[in-house]
This record gives structure tokens, C-alpha cells and sequence, in this order.
């Protein structure tokens, strides 16, 4: 698409599409979103009206005192006032902007969203605002024909599932007489995992194939032997002997025959409140994976076999995060 | 909002504030040069701010010495001072982005109270540096965070005033332009003028005289006049109260007609403003320019005082006959004198009356007398007594064209001969590269008209009499060696005055169409573009289509898009990886990234597995890392060359 000046000049408020951006009628967008003239938007600042009072000032001046080099000026500057329009346009149109993916978090933690500019053009662009509902905002410089990666950081209060939501990109750059922006809502979300439960409650039981209970502890009676460490693997199974020897980090390994099978379960908590339950279950998978158990979970319309490792942490938490509120479905703050 | 400016912008901002102040530094009184240096200097070395109840205490005390200094707090030095203490102020409280900018606007206004002072050329060139700093000033303002690189800052700032001039230009040559100010100005508008006055004292026209400072430029139709006829007439004095000559109250009658002779002599002249109502004219105007009418003693007066550079075309006879026949009531009028007064040149005039045929003879006696008895042309006189005419005539002898002009009419009337005393310029400096003359102050001069029967007002310049070469060569040459002569007047060596003529036909034209452009400028301009526009809504047509097309030409130019791939170079060797690896049989999918692609290279071609990965690696790393080193570029395009499929 080229872009002409009849196009920024046409008065497109009467386009459909623009009066649904406008009044943010239209959804979360998926997929890299380029910063077309349908989206960009540009107005006078305050310090632009103030700008434009005090050149009908030296304007009116020069009238009365017939300067032809104040003629000279209030012109000079009104015609920076007016190419800068184009730059601070230029500033932000055809960017494209992609949302990265964002790290599961607690609910109380902040959750993190990566939003990636894009800079397809020849030039660089200085000064990109971007601002969240409630960021203050954060300025980056996006160097001709480069990508650069900036973050909307946003509370994560309840488990759930955190959409981005709402943020905006602007600039003012260079002479801050305009403000152009462009609102966005990317299809962007965070897991908000249960806030783990602060407190000392004994673990639930260990249940053996017997079915007979033993006291959660750890399964180290076995050793089997070394493998390299990832991440997830419970710092008291890291082998520190080797890595002060210059092995590097590896994780001690124990036979899982005689691992006890840990189940955690939403009945256990009976009497609970349910936020109370999914929390009290966080904590549990946190200690679980921690003791290096293998661990199972059981909640209404779900259930993990006991099995121990990151991925499996993250499956026990998400499920703890959706629980009752389904993949689908936002969370409503 | 920043809490505080960062010290580049508050170094940027500060000196653009002082290179807007600076030029006024030598106008205003010098405590507010003060206030300003020490509240600057607080500025760059103290990040403390005055409390607000101090900076009111100070504003108003400043208010009150700005008072103190005009006695106003109207006007335009008045009004210029109290703004520079305004933004002095401004600065004093600057925490935000806000008083930042406002500071910045001030500044701007304040370089427009400049030109009220000064448009020439040096000054526009100084004030536009001004803006440029001021600009890139307001520039780093608007960029958050860390410090602005100074070559990024001020390439900004290159191309958006280089994209600013054309639009200037076309507002400036379409914006109609209305004469006149829109309403009244301030008393002191036009203090400073320099010129002729209404009134000649010894000692007046001498000071006037050592201005090197253009009085008017004039252009002839044809060839100009002889030297000795270059008689530019101004205001005429013909009441004498002893000491001074002045125009008086307006005599009731009408010009008498003016016989001529000769070829009429046709030209343009470009007045510079004097802030009074003559204009100059060659002796005698035998037709008006617009706007202008002719008195009683031949004056060109315009309608309103000349407060700008005003340029007409007029034309003179050199020859002329004018009030052959004047009234009694004119005559007396040529003849009053105070009683009292310089009894020994009346006595003089009385001998020569009793002993001289006619009118004629007198006049001959009276340019004989400054001829013949030791005379001195000086712009250093001697202080006259009471009897002014008296202690010249007989004591000092030593005097400056006011002198000679102002006694010579004193002994006519004296003796019965009606006389007044004309002033103007005498002479002028041709400059052969504009085919113009220059006409300075130091080129004023004042002379005397005697009616004489049949012959109606005759001219004599007894200073001619007394130094011939005043009149035909100019003021350096009459006057002896170290006389303050203003330098322009002087005749220098030949390069120095080619280069001084070339400087002011540089300057003429600068006046004649940049400051001169006005309502007729306009017009005449446009018509010779080709363009009739009388009407200010045809001028507002040529200015918006002339201003959009200029914009469009700059949208298009900046918002079109790059050729792809040209920009980046990283892209462009990993375009020439993926078609050596075509060239292999291994094409990209449209769509695969960069990373995926690697992954099934490895899968087709393991020979080639670890190379690949590599430069895709890399290839990613430049493309998508927030700050790549450039060795990584160089590391790519080594791999890429060497790259076999």
C-alpha cells in the first residue's frame, strides 16, 4: 500500500472502520498488527495550541509592525509546525507490532507481556511511547530495519487467565506539537497460576500402592546416578560436590521404583473455601516438585497421574489456574 | 513528565535563551543584563529551585525595575525588557517538560522584538541560528529518557527547518499583506530614526552629517544629473528667531506654479524611514508620487509619517522657473526677522542694500564676502554667542553648510531680499554594480533660495562658495584630512569600495524585496510570476494550494516504502544464503522461519547442519536482539561468502 497525502488529509471519521476504532468496538486482533492509516491518529498536544497561539501572536505583530523577517519567522516556524506533523506521523505509522508470549505468574505477581516492534522502514524511529491501561509509559528507540522487544507489565491479582488488554503506542517526537497514536488489543494473554498458600499445613498423607499412608518424605533412598541439570530440578538434588569439582550442574538421580506416589487432591480439603483449596493444592504441588516427588493431582473434571518435572508442575498449575473457568473464558477484573 | 531537565537539554535550552537575549543585552538596562547572567549561571551550576513565594517577590520587584528604568511599562523597550525578565523568571522555576517548552515559545517571540530594532542581514542570519539552537533545543525536550545524540539532534534539526523554507517562502510571497498596522503603535515605535528635522541650529546638520547611515537610494530613468545639480530638496525653514531656523506655522496659501525647462528627469526612489512626512525629491518635483502633495515651498509631504522603507518614482526638472510672481503676504513672510539681534551683519546688509543696484548685486556682494574673506569648511565649529550670525560672520569663520545657509539667508533678508533656507541632501555616491545611487545622512546639506524679480526663488548654496568641491565631489573631499568623516563617506581604496558597493547592492536588494515586500511588492511580483491576484481570496488560494503541494510532495517522499530488503543488510545476506541453498535443491517455504528452515536443512543435508545453524542463528541474533554488534554482521557475511551447498 502507498501512501499519499490525499489519505492522511481525507476526512475518514466517517469510515466504519475508523468510528469502530475509535470507540475500541473491535476485539483482541491475533497475529503481527501493522500500523496502517486506519490506525494511526494524530492531534495537536496542549503545548501544540500553545505553539499555534503564540505564532497568531508574532503573526499579528508583524502585521502591525510590518516586519517582513517576522513575517520571515512566524512562517519558518509554522511550516516546522506543519513537516512535523509528517514526522511525528512518520514516527509511528507502519510499524507492525507483534505480542510475545508471556510467563505464567502467581496471582499477586506482576505478569510480564513482551510486545515486539517491528520496524520495516529506512529510518529510526525515536521515542515510541507505549503505554499499558495503567503503565506509565516507557519509551523506546526502534533503529531503522530492526526489531525491538519492550514490556507491559501489569498486575496479576487473581488466578485465571490475563488478557493484555488495551495498550497504546504514541509518539510526540520530534517537536512534541503532536500526539499521534494508535490503540491496540492484541489476542495476548498470561496464565495466572493460584497464589501458593503461605501456610506451615502439614502435606497430605502419601498414599503407597497398598493404599497405606506414610508421611511425605524425601525420596532419596535410592541413588541412581548423575544427569545435567534443568531447570525446575530441586536445588537439594543438585550434585554441588561435582560442580565444585567443575563438572557443572548436575541433578543426582533416585531409582523411582520405591518413589512413593503422592496424590493431591481437591477432596482432601473438604470444608474449604474453593480460591482457599486451589491455593493450599498450589502450595502442595510447589513442595512436591521440590521434594523431587511424583506427584498426582485431582480436582473436579481433571486429573494429572503422579508423574514429577517442570512440564508437569506447569500442567498440575495450569489446571489449578483454569480450574472452573475453562481456556475460553477471561478473566473479569 | 521529567521531574528535572536533563543537563543536555538544560545546556541546549540556556544557550538558545542566551543567544535570543543576547542582542537586547545592549538596549536594556544593564541590571536586567545581570539578573539574566546570574539567574543563568544558578541555572548551570545549582540544580536547587527558589521557592515560589521568593520568585513572586522577585518578579514583582523586577516588574517595579523595569518601571523604575522607562518610566512605562508600555512600549516597545518597555515591553521587550519586561519580557526578557519574564523568561529571565521562567527559568528560575523550570521543572518540567511543560515550563521547558513554554521557555522555548517565549524565546521564539522574544527573537521576533528583534527585527523591531534591526532587519538587516547580519541580524537575520544570527536570529536564524538562534532558532536553530532553540529548535534543537525543543527537540532533545521532546526525547524521554537519555541524552539525545547531538549529530542526530541537530540533523533533526537541519532537515525540518530545510523543510520548513519552501513552505516560508510560499506564506511569505502569497500571505496578503495589508498596509498599515492594524491599530495604533506605541509612542517610542520609531524612536532612533535618524534624518533631517523640522528645525537647523548651528550645529544640527554637522552632527546629522556624521551618520554613515543610507538616507535613500534613488535609481534614474536615464542618465542621472550632473553632480553640481544634485540638490535633493527636504523640509524648508523660512522663520529665524534669532538662533534657529524652522519651518513655522503653514502659510495660508497654495504652491505657485512652476515653469520648466529642459529634459525632465525620472527616477525611483527607496526612502528609508525618518519618521516625518518629507520626501525627498531632486530640486523640483514636477510630479506626485501616490499618497503625497506638494506645499507652498515646493516640500514633497507624504499623507502619513514615513515609518517604513517607502519606495516612489518622481519626476524633476532641473530647470525651472517657480513663483515668478509671489504675493506680499509670501514676501513678508520671506523676510521677517526677530528684531534684536546680530546688529553688525544687519548693519552690513543695510550698507550693501544702499550701495547695490539690485537684488542680484546683494546676492553677489553676500557669496563674495564668504569667497573672499578666510572662510573654513569644517564639521568642527567653534560654539557661537547670543548673536549667532554676528560671531560667525566677523569672529569664528569656521562652519559647517548650516552655518553659511543660515547666515547667508539672515544678511537677504537683511537687506530686503526675500530668502529662506532650504534643507535636503547634496550629492549622492553612484554604485555601478545596481546602477543605483546611494545617498547618505552624511550627505545632508543645507542651502538658501532669494526670490529674485523675474527669476522667482533662485538657489544658492553659499557653501559652494566657500568649499566647490562640497558640491562636486562630496563631503570627504571638502573636508581636510582628519575631520570625522563617517568611514562610509570617505573614498577609500578601490577594492574597499568595490567590496562596500557590492555589500549594498547585496543590501538594497534585500530591502527592496524581502523588507519592502509589501501590498504593491505583492502585486507587482505575483503579475510578473504571471499570476493576477488582486483579491485576498485568490492570494489565499495560490497559499493553500501552493502549501499542499509542498506537503504532499514531502508525504510522499517520507512515508513511501523502502525498496525491502535495502535496509537492512543482515536480510540481504540471508536472502543470498537461501538461494545458494535453492540452488542446492533446498528452497525455503514461503512463510518457514529462519529457525524452523535450519531445523529441516539439518534433517535433508546433516553434511551442511552445523553451518547452517550457525548463520541462522546469527541471522536471528541481528534481526531480532534488541542491540546486535556489528561483528556479528561481519561473522554472517564472512559465512555467507564462504557458504557451499
Amino acid at each position: 500500500m502507498r501512501w499519499t497525502f490525499p489519505d492522511l488529509i481525507k476526512f475518514r471519521l466517517f469510515n466504519r472502520e475508523v468510528l469502530k476504532r475509535i470507540f475500541n468496538r473491535i476485539g483482541a486482533e491475533t497475529g503481527p498488527v501493522t500500523l496502517d492509516r486506519q490506525r494511526v491518529f494524530i492531534l495537536p498536544t496542549r503545548h501544540g495550541l500553545t505553539f499555534a497561539f503564540a505564532l497568531l501572536l508574532m503573526l499579528v505583530g508583524s502585521i502591525n509592525y510590518s516586519l517582513s523577517l517576522g513575517f520571515a519567522l512566524t512562517f519558518l516556524l509554522g511550516g516546522m509546525a506543519m513537516v512535523s506533523i509528517l514526522h511525528t506521523y512518520r514516527n509511528l505509522a507502519q510499524l507492525t507490532v507483534r505480542a510475545g508470549k508471556a510467563s505464567p505468574v502467581f496471582a499477586g505477581q506482576q505478569a510480564s507481556f513482551s510486545i515486539c516492534l517491528d520496524n520495516g522502514s529506512g529510518t529510526e524511529r525515536l521515542a515510541i511511547g507505549l503505554t499499558g491501561e495503567t503503565q506509565p509509559p516507557h519509551y523506546v528507540d526502534i533503529p531503522a530495519a530492526m526489531t525491538i522487544c519492550a514490556r507491559i507489565v501489569l498486575p496479576a491479582p487473581r488466578r485465571g487467565i490475563l488478557r493484555l488488554g488495551r495498550f497504546s503506542l504514541f509518539t510526540r517526537f520530534p517537536l512534541g506539537l503532536f500526539h499521534a497514536w494508535s490503540r491496540l488489543e492484541l489476542d495476548a494473554s498470561c496464565i495466572v497460576y493460584p497464589q501458593p498458600d503461605s501456610s506451615k499445613l502439614p502435606t497430605p498423607a502419601l498414599a503407597d500402592r497398598e493404599g497405606t499412608s506414610t508421611r511425605l518424605i524425601e525420596g532419596s533412598d535410592d541413588f541412581r546416578g548423575l544427569r545435567p541439570y534443568h531447570s525446575g530440578d530441586s536445588l537439594r538434588h543438585v550434585d554441588w560436590k561435582a560442580m565444585a569439582r567443575g563438572r557443572g550442574m548436575l541433578t543426582k538421580q533416585f531409582a523411582g521404583v520405591a518413589q512413593p506416589e503422592l496424590w493431591l487432591a481437591w477432596d482432601d480439603l473438604a470444608g474449604m473455601e474453593t480460591e482457599a483449596r486451589l491455593s493450599r493444592l498450589c502450595r502442595w504441588v510447589l513442595d512436591a516438585q521440590d521434594a523431587g516427588l511424583s506427584y498426582g493431582l485431582r480436582i473436579p473434571g481433571d486429573t494429572l497421574e503422579p508423574d514429577n518435572g517442570e512440564a508437569h508442575r506447569c500442567a498440575c498449575l495450569e489446571a489449578l489456574a483454569l480450574f472452573g473457568i475453562g481456556r475460553n473464558r477471561d478473566q473479569t477484573h | 513528565m521529567t521531574r528535572r531537565i536533563k543537563i543536555d537539554n538544560a545546556t541546549w535550552l540556556l544557550a538558545g535563551l542566551a543567544l535570543a537575549i543576547a542582542p537586547h543585552a545592549a538596549r536594556l538596562p544593564v541590571w536586567i543584563t545581570l539578573l539574566c547572567l546570574g539567574v543563568g549561571a544558578a541555572r548551570l551550576f545549582s540544580a536547587r529551585l527558589p521557592v515560589r513565594g521568593l520568585l513572586a517577590a522577585i518578579a514583582a520587584a523586577a516588574a517595579l525595575g523595569v518601571y523604575g528604568s522607562y518610566h512605562t511599562l508600555l512600549g516597545r523597550d518597555a515591553g521587550v525588557a519586561l519580557l526578557v525578565v519574564m523568561l529571565a523568571l521562567k527559568l528560575m522555576e523550570i521543572k518540567s517538560l511543560r515550563d521547558s517548552m513554554l521557555a522555548i515559545f517565549i524565546a521564539y517571540f522574544l527573537v521576533i522584538t528583534h527585527f523591531l530594532y534591526s532587519q538587516s542581514i547580519p541580524t537575520g542570519l544570527y536570529l536564524l541560528l538562534t532558532v536553530a539552537v532553540l529548535s534543537a533545543a525543543l527537540i532533545g525536550l521532546n526525547y524521554p529518557g537519555k541524552p539525545l545524540d547531538t549529530r542526530k539532534r541537530l540533523r533533526l534539526t537541519a532537515v525540518l527547518m530545510g523543510q520548513a523554507v519552501p513552505v516560508m517562502l510560499v506564506l511569505f510571497v502569497f500571505f496578503p499583506r495589508v498596509p498599515g498596522p492594524l491599530w495604533g503603535l506605541p509612542g517610542d515605535a520609531y524612536e532612533g530614526l535618524t534624518g533631517l528635522s523640522d528645525s537647523m541650529t548651528p550645529g544640527s546638520i554637522s552632527k546629522l552629517s556624521q551618520s554613515g547611515a543610507v538616507a535613500f537610494r534613488v535609481a534614474f530613468d536615464g542618465s542621472p544629473p550632473q553632480p553640481g545639480q544634485r540638490y535633493w530638496r527636504g523640509p524648508v525653514l523660512d522663520s529665524f528667531d534669532g538662533r534657529t531656523w524652522s519651518a513655522g506655522e503653514k502659510p495660508g496659501w497654495k504652491a505657485d506654479p512652476v515653469g520648466v525647462a529642459g529634459k525632465p528627469v525620472g527616477y525611483t526612489l527607496t526612502l528609508e524611514p525618518h519618521n516625518k512626512r518629507w520626501l525627498l525629491a531632486l530640486d523640483l518635483p514636477a510630479s506626485l508620487p501616490t499618497a503625497s502633495s506638494l506645499s507652498a515651498t515646493y516640500e514633497l509631504l507624504a499623507d502619513a509619517p514615513v515609518r517604513q522603507r517607502l519606495r516612489y518614482h518622481a519626476v524633476s526638472h532641473t530647470a525651472y522657473l517657480a513663483g515668478a510672481d509671489i504675493g506680499a503676504a509670501q514676501r513678508r513672510r520671506a523676510l521677517r526677522l526677530p528684531p534684536g539681534y546680530n546688529p553688525r551683519a544687519r548693519e552690513l546688509a543695510v550698507s550693501w542694500r544702499k550701495s547695490a543696484q539690485d537684488d542680484s548685486e546683494i546676492v553677489r556682494r553676500a557669496l563674495a564676502l564668504f569667497r573672499d574673506a578666510s572662510f573654513f569648511y569644517t564639521l568642527r565649529p567653534p560654539l557661537l554667542g547670543e548673536n549667532s550670525v554676528d560671531d560667525f560672520l566677523f569672529n569664528t569663520r569656521r562652519g559647517f553648510c548650516e552655518h553659511y545657509a543660515g547666515s547667508f539667508a539672515f544678511l537677504m533678508r537683511a537687506a530686503g531680499v526675500p530668502a529662506r533656507v532650504v534643507t535636503g541632501y547634496q550629492g549622492g555616491e553612484t554604485n555601478p554594480l545596481g546602477a543605483y545611487m546611494i545617498v547618505r545622512q552624511s550627505d545632508a546639506h543645507a542651502w538658501t533660495e532669494v526670490w529674485l524679480k523675474n527669476r522667482g526663488w533662485v538657489r544658492i548654496d553659499p557653501t559652494a562658495a566657500v568649499s566647490p568641491q562640497r558640491v562636486e565631489s562630496g563631503l570627504a573631499a571638502a573636508l581636510p584630512e582628519g575631520e570625522p568623516v563617517p568611514m562610509l563617506a570617505r573614498l577609500d581604496s578601490a577594492w574597499l569600495t568595490q567590496l562596500k558597493l557590492a555589500w549594498d547592492t547585496f543590501n538594497n536588494r534585500w530591502n527592496q524585496w524581502v523588507l519592502g515586500y509589501g501590498q504593491e511588492r505583492q502585486y507587482d511580483f505575483l503579475s510578473r510570476l504571471g499570476l493576477e491576484m488582486a483579491s485576498w481570496k485568490e492570494l489565499a488560494v495560490g497559499l493553500a494550494v501552493g502549501v499542499g503541494a509542498l506537503l504532499l510532495a514531502f508525504s510522499v517522499f517520507m512515508l513511501r516504502h523502502p525498496k525491502t530488503g535495502t535496509a537492512d543488510p543482515a536480510a540481504v545476506l540471508y536472502r543470498r544464503f537461501c538461494s545458494k541453498l535453492a540452488r542446492a535443491g533446498v528452497v525455503r517455504k514461503p512463510g518457514e522461519g529462519p529457525q524452523d528452515f535450519s531445523r529441516r536443512v539439518a534433517g535433508l543435508r546433516p553434511d551442511l547442519a552445523a553451518r547452517v545453524n550457525t548463520i541462522s542463528k546469527l541471522y536471528v541474533a541481528l534481526r531480532y536482539q534488541p542491540h546486535p554488534r556489528p561483528a556479528w554482521l561481519q561473522r554472517l557475511k564472512e559465512l555467507v561468502r564462504s557458504f557451499k551447498a
